[in-house]
């Protein structure tokens, strides 16, 4: 979709942003020759390695040669940070496919497994219970339900009035701040955090150190030291946390999961330590990424964001969250398995032992799924297909809330501030390239 | 039309509810999928609950005509 023809509006919102959009992105040719050269005689050939890189100038699209890949070869040779071998899959229906396959281990201590990071490897290697992330059903989803109540659609609809309480209360400090300011530490960090942080029932002054410390967790920079350092810190401070709730128990999660299973055996304080970090991991830098590119992604779409922001129908924005869930898959380094048996997918022999890394981003722009699937498209009839939450067992717990956090600040930022526009020039933006989460540093606005 | 839920391999992702909320619903004490009672049974449900069915990552709904 090409936004030529603006409509003018009262606010002028349309023309200022229209003179920051920058030309169109080219998607990749797609590449005929195979990523690695064939197995012939000789030392064995350098796998390329994974994360593949964006290209320049292109933010919001996924590294290119996924395009060619997907095209010409479903199923690659790479290696991660380590050097471990794994394979990488590309096609939305094979990710399905993997994903839902119980043969396939999210178990990241198996010798093999294709890690993230240096930092994720050694809190996985640390001895510490592993937070279910990692671990495989039947285990897995008995862990899981300990926390699913907390999550459903129910709830966080249930949400809604307190979620708009907070996403006004942020709104205003913007506005008496006055423009310019970083819509990252403004509104897109505070909102998930100050959420995630009252479900779990974590006091609002402690919120520096659970950001400051997972920001650590999530690099993919960070060295084994720095990230067993700020587990160690997190948990602790988790673990005392548990312990004041047990004595006098609150109406929060950790209080009720403690009271509920911990003290009848069903889990232990120091699984229940990774099980709440990860919550409040997941909880914030998430959705943090989401508010913050995907109103940039808008900004450079101007009809679009026109659209989002003068919507009267809810399902015209729930549509709209679910197609720039789609379009920029913020998770984007892969979900990561580990074949527990020889598998066969879509003809390709995946042995035992071997790891996949299937990378979501590259399943969104799958065309065999989502026409044009390179433009940005807030009316697609389908975009709640993508995987943009995972796929199978492991999907998103947290989904239902994201999305409602999504459907409040979008249109809320946009309404309170028709005229939103960065406030810097386009080369000015820095990327999380180099986070398991990607998303924008910062994001100075203007309005 | 017949619906088949598989509540031990439901993930509670609640894709169901969003797909269908006058079909389904998750249990207050772990976000398990429950039927609710009085289902509709015409082409547009009967569309809704497929689609529920094709998202649901845990491949727990069976959706027949
Ligand atoms: C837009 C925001 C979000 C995105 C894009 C996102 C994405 C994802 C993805 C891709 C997975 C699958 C991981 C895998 O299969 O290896 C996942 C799992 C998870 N997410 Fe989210 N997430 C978001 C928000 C949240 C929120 C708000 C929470 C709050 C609690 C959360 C908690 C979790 C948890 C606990 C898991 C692990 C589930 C399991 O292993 O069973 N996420 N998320
Ligand atoms: S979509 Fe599937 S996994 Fe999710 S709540 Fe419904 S039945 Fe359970």
């Amino acid at each position: 979709m090409t936004e030529t023809a603006l409509p003018t509006t009262a606010h002028g919102t349309a023309d200022s942003t229209a003179a920051t959009e920058p030309a169109t992105c080219p998607h990749s040719a797609p590449r005929n020759a195979p990523l690695v050269a064939p197995d012939t005689a000789g030392p064995a050939p350098e796998h390329p390695r994974y994360p593949l890189a964006r290209a320049a100038g292109c933010p919001f699209d996924p590294p290119a040669e996924l395009a060619g890949l997907r095209e010409h070869e479903p199923f690659s040779r790479v290696r991660v940070w380590d050097g471990t071998p794994a394979w990488l899959v590309t096609r939305y229906q094979d990710q399905r496919a993997i994903l839902t396959d119980s043969r396939f281990s999210a178990d990241a201590t198996r010798p093999g497994f294709p890690t993230q990071s240096p930092g994720i490897a050694a809190r996985r290697r640390s001895g510490n219970p592993l937070p279910f992330i990692t671990m495989d059903d039947p285990d897995h989803n008995r862990v899981r339900r300990m926390f699913t109540s907390y999550f459903s659609v129910k709830r966080a609809r249930a949400l809604v009035p307190r979620l708009n309480e907070i996403i006004d209360g942020l709104l205003d400090d913007m506005e008496r701040a006055g423009a310019p300011v970083d819509l990252v530490s403004t509104f897109a960090l505070p909102l998930p955090s100050l959420v995630i942080a009252e479900i779990l029932g974590v006091p609002r002054e402690d919120q520096h150190l659970f950001q400051s410390r997972s920001r650590v967790l999530i690099s993919m920079n960070s060295t084994a030291n720095e990230t067993m350092e700020a587990m160690e810190e997190l948990g602790s401070y988790l673990g005392d946390l548990i312990d004041a709730k047990v004595t006098d128990p609150q109406d929060d999660l950790i209080s009720q999961v403690a009271v509920d299973h911990m003290l009848t055996g069903g889990t232990t304080r120091a699984r229940l330590v990774q099980d709440a970090m990860l919550l409040l991991i997941a909880g914030h830098e998430t959705t943090t990424n989401m508010i913050a590119l995907g109103t940039l992604a808008l900004m450079r779409n101007p009809a679009q964001l026109k659209a989002v922001r003068d919507a009267e129908d809810p399902a015209a924005v729930a549509g709209a969250v679910e197609e720039l869930l789609r379009y920029l898959t913020i998770v984007h380094t892969g979900r990561r398995r580990l074949a527990t048996e020889d598998v066969e997918i879509s003809g390709q022999l995946i042995r035992a032992g071997e790891g996949v890394i299937l990378s979501n981003d590259s399943a969104n722009r799958d065309a065999t799924v989502f026409d044009d699937p390179d433009e940005l498209d807030i009316t697609r009839p389908n975009a709640r297909r993508h995987l943009a939450f995972g796929q199978g067992t492991h999907q998103c717990l947290g989904q239902n809330l994201a999305r409602q956090e999504l459907q409040l600040a979008y249109p809320a930022l946009l309404r309170r501030f028709p005229g939103l526009r960065p406030a810097v020039e386009e080369e000015a933006i820095r990327y999380k390239h180099d986070a398991v989460v990607y998303g924008v540093y910062e994001l100075p606005v203007a309005w | 039309m017949h619906i088949e839920i598989d509540q031990d391999r439901c993930c509670a992702a609640g894709q169901c509810v969003l797909a269908a909320d006058d079909i389904f619903d998750q249990r207050d004490e772990d976000g398990v999928v429950v039927l609710l009672d009085h289902v509709p049974d015409n082409a547009d449900a009967l569309a809704r609950a497929q689609e529920a069915a094709g998202l649901c990552p845990a491949g727990a709904i069976d959706v027949k005509d």
